[in-house]
């Protein structure tokens, strides 16, 4: 912010990698992707890949953690080493325990906790490779593998990002936008119950652009919880097949 | 903010949620009515800005400290700034000793992007010397009794310490710098960007700013909306959800209550306390 990006970000009403404002990067999905886990999805937005693992419910180690009425979950956000330009250390950073703690909030208010009192339901999410929109393609990715778990939910959750190039509102920011745009807005939806489950900001927003912004959001969700949909249904279509 | 092990009775939260949604609270407030504020700054004589805010029975304790450090690279001309949040065992029975965990590390982040994007902190006059020395502004806020809200309790706090920070001058002596302790000037910060957060409760529907310990524990959502009194400089969803209608109120409500209690906490700024008194 106010740091001069290497290229325009908006000339002629098109962004860097050529897509209009509110358009978004393609969006791709796998499920059960990792045998050892009980749910798993990789889900992509663009070039940023998200590999999610859901382990339970379980019993909880340590004990002390446990609820007596309902499941705790557990969310572990991380960035591999090589997902970023230069090298991220491992060691877990302040940003990746905040978000760890925003998306495991977004996922408490869809799961069906009381079905599983005195058990955790570990979900970890590591960044394969970042472009932009981390946290909002790992809740995807969180959402999708819990999914995949059989774990029942109230909705799945799509994350989407909103960003702001001067004035003009974008939607699913690209790491150049991430870097040197003029604000960042990550929102996560439960699509059909229409609520919002994350939702930060950073960055100087006006009401009304704030307001633009989960306006868009909600139409951008709308074409990847059909991808979400269509993915999580492929799977049992192949049981059925075999 | 939700610990563990926090247990209200169900009769005591029944009674509370009746008396929300008739409008009322236990002590007697509106639903979006805060609790006493006072704001003493200056009470830590070896800090070099620092307020103590009490808000209802919520106590938090803020101090400013300048040391000498290097610019990140691609800030060559501001100064540094970090924002630490200690949630230390004397200030609550469900605080344990250790580094902060998730949620001090959030409280301390939400108000780090709420004063970067404000501009209430002049981080460009904080350069010594371009590209190789600058002040590293460390604010380092201690709860000292959890009675709930500490978000905008601490953020009030940090506002107000940082509006009683003086910065020591520095001594450029070739390529050695050194900080003279001995004189300092006010830091000149720009009172009319100074950003506070409101943070709303959800109990069933209701909305409900300010929450006591208990308030906030029996609370289904939690979301925090950050102002200058005009734009929006930082917001944060907890737990439970929110609908877009919600949100586009409380950022509405913000904006209004953020102007009126600006001028408050300016004005309690404006003297010294004399000594350290909780």
């Amino acid at each position: 912010m106010a740091k001069q990006p290497p290229v325009p970000l908006l000339s002629n009403g098109k962004r860097v990698d050529g897509r209009l404002p509110e358009e978004h990067r393609p969006v791709t999905m796998q499920v059960g992707v990792l045998p050892n886990a009980n749910g798993s999805a990789l889900v992509a937005y663009g070039n940023t890949i998200v590999l999610a693992a859901v382990y339970g419910p379980r019993e909880p180690i340590p004990r002390y953690i446990t609820a007596p009425d309902k499941a705790v979950i557990r969310v572990r956000y991380h960035m591999a080493p090589f997902s970023t330009d230069d090298r991220k250390n491992p060691a877990p950073t302040r940003r990746e325990i905040e978000i760890s703690k925003v998306v495991k909030e977004a996922l408490e208010a869809v799961v069906f906790l009381e079905q599983y009192p005195k058990s955790t339901i570990d979900v970890f999410l590591e960044v394969l490779q970042a472009d932009g929109s981390t946290r909002v393609t790992s809740i995807t990715a969180a959402s999708l593998a819990l999914a995949d778990a059989g774990i029942p939910l109230r909705d799945l959750v799509i994350g989407v990002s909103v960003g702001k190039v001067g004035d003009t509102v974008i939607v699913d920011l690209n790491k150049l936008e991430d870097n040197y745009g003029d604000g960042d807005l990550p929102i996560a939806i439960a699509y059909r119950k229409g609520w919002i489950l994350l939702m930060q900001l950073d960055g100087v927003w006006k009401p009304s652009e704030v307001k633009r912004g989960l306006e868009l959001a909600f139409k951008a969700a709308e074409n990847i919880y059909r991808i979400m949909r269509e993915t999580l249904k492929g799977k049992y279509m192949m049981v059925v097949q075999q | 903010m939700s610990y563990p092990f926090e247990i209200i009775p169900s009769l005591r939260r029944e009674t509370l949620r009746r008396l929300i949604s008739e409008g009322k609270r236990p002590d007697n407030r509106q639903l979006l009515g805060m609790r006493d504020l006072s704001i003493r700054v200056g009470v830590v004589k070896t800090a070099d800005g620092s307020a103590i805010v009490n808000l209802g029975n919520t106590k938090v304790i803020a101090g400013v400290k300048f040391e000498l450090g290097k610019p990140f690279e691609d800030t060559p001309n501001e100064g540094n700034l970090i924002v630490n949040l200690e949630t230390p065992p004397l200030a609550a029975p469900t605080f344990e000793p250790g580094p902060p965990d998730e949620n001090a590390i959030e409280i301390a982040r939400i108000i780090d992007r709420a004063l970067r994007h404000s501009n209430y902190i002049p981080l460009r006059d904080l350069v010594i010397i371009p590209g190789k020395s600058v002040y590293t502004m460390w604010i380092d806020i201690y709860v000292l009794n959890h009675d709930g809200n500490l978000i905008d309790s601490s953020m009030l706090a940090a506002v107000s310490a940082i509006a009683n920070a003086q910065v020591p001058r520095a001594i450029i002596d070739g390529d050695n710098v050194k900080l003279d302790k001995s004189t300092k000037v006010q830091l000149n910060v720009n009172p009319q960007n100074m950003p506070l957060t409101v943070t709303y409760y959800k109990i069933d529907k209701y909305l409900i700013v300010d929450p006591t310990l208990e308030e906030e524990v029996m609370s289904d959502g939690r979301f925090t909306v950050a102002s200058d009194g005009e734009n929006i400089v930082a917001l944060q969803k907890g737990s439970g959800y929110f609908t877009p209608e919600e949100v586009d109120l409380m950022i509405n409500n913000t904006i209004s209550i953020v102007k009126d209690l600006k001028i408050k906490v300016l004005e309690m700024v404006k003297t010294p306390a004399g000594s350290l008194m909780l």
